[in-house]
């Protein structure tokens, strides 16, 4: 576009930025003011970006990760320098880590202050590096509309992920003629590549030539929204379907195909058929250590067809037989055209399926479950029964979020995020919000348990003032509950540092910030508990104490393989 | 495995950081890096040598293929790339005629004589890795005072 046709208006940076946020789309922000931020809070005086006030700006980040995976689009959070700054890494890291779209934006000291340890100052650029997708620093005025054109694009466009805006206090204040620009060039950035044809005819021949082939669906398949995709290649080739966990819910976890996640405390089914597989078909997944046990085990049964949109995941941690680098939907749809034309329908129940239909069947009835009323299974099993399918779920990290995996079936793909990569205590609540404000329609519900809940849970107040009513479902052990099952499991019972008390009671905290605060202490409770959350115009939290020695099972030790696992006796 | 790649970046501050970092968490050592502006002042060629084997070889190279801010990351075959690295080599003089055997040695590896002083003698080199080695160990015998090395600069021939 030809620049001197164009009107460009005069504006300081702050405004710009607001400017260009709302060309985007944005349509609130998490955060928390602060110095070096000043200017572009107070153009929220002047737009009609909603703010949404944070206690903590770890919080915002989480807010804008959840809202981002939601949504798929980058959710924004705002923090101010130094602190503030620094604040916000552990969010960028847990967005990075499960690449979730996000645009953090932070003040920074004017830019003759750069470099002089100026107050609130923090290298935010340099601290970030390794936890961002990308950052710039504007230092000047009339920098600010490209930065956050291009900061969103890349935040959204290929593997999503988190990109920082920080931007000088003075870059903020100083005015200058503004291009919003509708064209830009990045030239070092490919995000998405065409699927190569050729390879999914190979990864076809490779399946259909399998005599126990199985689909491993990842995050990838989510992030792309590949649902109907992958259910039609499974269906088609009648396929059995294991996921990450981050793929938890890929895929219909009611379909008679699902088996659930693999792991460490993947379903016993999943991990017994995938130890069982002779040819996988990988999609978006980056063969975490979580999912697969030991790297070596797993690939040296296995003819793995690999599909990703990172071409730097294809042979990173799995040495693969066909790789389809792009856009996991687009690779599938490719697959399914292929298949179509092909006229390939398997409709006849193989050796195969037969006995993965058995495997299932027989740990769907023999599985131990804690005996007692209130066990991780039946607490879990009871909320699935009470939400609505499209409700969506967040969770904290710990033993609830590896009983939800186990035990609380996805049945609408794409409704169940949790942080799995960097695995980040307290990330649920915050989250959880987030997901509530992409989505006000549906029942917004963070399973979590004490020890993570307690990281974020000033977050009640955002909750209750901004009228974002989620539910936080505590499975309460007074217990930081995985480390314990790990002392309990490999240091002969030495309990070190993991009782957290009856402190706080969350019945009074939840109530103190004006949440709805209620203890389920039988079934009854429990069901009456949900019902009352669902109706509720305020956030609630649910206290469902339970006993402190219930292990998480199956458990894959770490670096032991998947055939390997710890089962309840 | 001995590997030169040859990476084409945005001349932009903060890039060496990102690429060395890169290095740094992905746990690859450098084992010489120079950097240089290129015939278009854009952009800036990083030529690194490292070790490792094939398959952490090929990891760097799509983990720098993947940063935004590279633009185009080649792994260079040594055979068919011209590669130097300039090299210059402080060496004491003890004997009489020291000055003049350094000088014969220099001269056999194509390296040029500085700073001639009565207790030591500068070479400068450019020439491979591997030639600069061999000349180092024929200048210990004398004393080598001090060594500063830029790392090497590479690239591949027109065809190959």
């Amino acid at each position: 576009m030809n620049k001197m046709n164009k009107k460009l208006d005069t504006m300081t940076g702050a405004k710009a930025l607001m400017t260009a946020m709302e060309k985007e789309g944005v349509k609130q922000v998490f955060g928390l003011p602060g110095g070096a931020n000043l200017p572009m809070y107070d153009e929220f005086a002047r737009c009609d970006i909603r703010h949404i006030l944070v206690r903590h700006e770890q919080s915002a980040a989480h807010m804008a990760d959840g809202f981002g995976r939601v949504s798929r689009k980058p959710g924004v959070c705002f923090a101010t320098s130094g602190p503030g700054a620094t604040n916000i890494l552990t969010g960028l890291a847990t967005a990075q880590a499960d690449s979730a779209p996000m645009v953090a934006v932070t003040g920074q000291v004017p830019v003759n202050m750069i470099g002089r340890d100026a107050f609130q100052e923090s290298d935010i650029l340099g601290m970030a590096n390794p936890a961002i997708k990308y950052a710039y620093q504007p230092r000047t005025a009339a920098e600010v509309p490209d930065a956050v054109k291009k900061g969103f694009y890349i935040a959204e466009t290929g593997r999503p992920g988190p990109v920082l805006i920080d931007i000088p206090k003075d870059v903020q204040i100083n005015e200058a003629e503004m291009d919003f620009p509708d064209e830009f060039r990045i030239p070092g950035y490919h995000p998405w590549t065409d699927p190569d044809v050729v390879a999914v005819k190979k990864a076809i021949e490779m399946l259909l030539h399998a005599e126990k082939p199985v689909i491993l669906a990842g995050g990838g398949t989510i992030i792309s929204s590949a649902f109907a995709e992958l259910q039609a290649v499974a269906e088609t080739l009648m396929l059995p379907v294991v996921t990450t966990f981050k793929g938890k819910g890929a895929f219909p976890e009611t379909h008679p195909l699902s088996l659930g996640p693999i792991g460490m405390h993947g379903h016993a089914e999943a991990n017994r058929v995938m130890a069982e597989a002779d040819c996988v078909l990988a999609i978006g997944t980056r063969f975490s250590d979580r999912s697969v046990g030991t790297f070596e085990e797993f690939e040296k049964r296995l003819k793995i067809i690999h599909m990703d949109v990172d071409p730097a995941e294809i042979g990173k941690n799995q040495t693969t037989q066909v790789a389809v680098v792009g856009d996991v939907r687009a690779s599938l749809r490719i697959m399914v055209k292929l298949l179509l034309q092909q006229a390939v329908k398997k409709t006849e129940e193989t050796p195969w399926i037969k006995h993965v239909k058995e495997t299932k069947a027989y740990w769907k009835e023999n599985l131990k479950l804690h005996p007692g009323e209130m066990g991780a299974a039946k607490i879990l099993r009871k909320l699935r029964e009470l939400l609505p399918k499209e409700s969506v779920i967040t969770t904290e990290v710990g033993q609830h979020q590896m009983w939800a995996s186990l035990f609380y079936d996805v049945i609408q793909p794409g409704t169940f995020f949790s942080s799995t990569g960097l695995g980040t205590m307290g990330w649920g609540f915050p989250a959880a919000i987030g997901a509530k404000v992409a989505r006000p329609d549906v029942p917004v519900v963070d399973i979590a348990g004490d020890g993570s809940f307690s990281m974020t849970e000033n977050s009640l107040a955002t909750a209750v003032l901004e009228d974002i009513p989620v539910i936080v479902f505590l499975l309460n052990n007074f217990t930081l509950g995985m480390v314990a099952q790990w002392q309990r499991t490999f240091y002969d019972r030495r309990m070190i540092g993991v009782d957290q008390g009856k402190c706080p009671d969350y019945v009074k905290l939840a109530q103190s910030y004006g949440a709805q605060g209620i203890r389920a202490q039988s079934m009854d409770e429990l069901d009456k508990a949900i019902k009352d959350g669902l109706s509720s115009d305020v956030a609630t939290v649910i206290d469902i104490p339970i006993d402190p020695e219930e292990d998480v099972l199956p458990f894959v030790a770490p670096g032991t393989s998947l055939s390997d696992m710890i089962l309840p006796s | 495995m001995w590997s030169i790649l040859s990476i084409l970046v945005e001349n932009k501050p903060g890039i060496l950081f990102k690429i060395t970092h890169l290095f740094r968490s992905r746990n690859f050592n450098i084992d010489s890096i120079s950097v240089g502006i290129t015939e278009n002042p854009d952009y800036s060629r990083m030529t690194i040598t490292t070790y490792g084997d094939q398959h952490q070889v090929e990891q760097i190279v799509k983990q720098l293929d993947k940063m935004i801010d590279t633009l185009d990351v080649q792994l260079l075959d040594e055979h068919k790339t011209v590669f130097r690295e300039l090299s210059i080599f402080k060496i004491k003089l003890s004997n009489a005629n020291d000055s003049m055997k350094i000088n014969e040695l220099a001269n056999a590896y194509g390296g040029k004589v500085h700073d001639v002083k009565k207790e030591s003698i500068m070479v400068e080199l450019t020439a491979t890795p591997d030639q600069i080695k061999a000349f180092e160990e024929l200048a210990k015998p004398f004393g080598i005072l001090d060594v500063a090395r830029t790392g090497v600069a590479a690239l591949q021939r027109s065809g190959a």
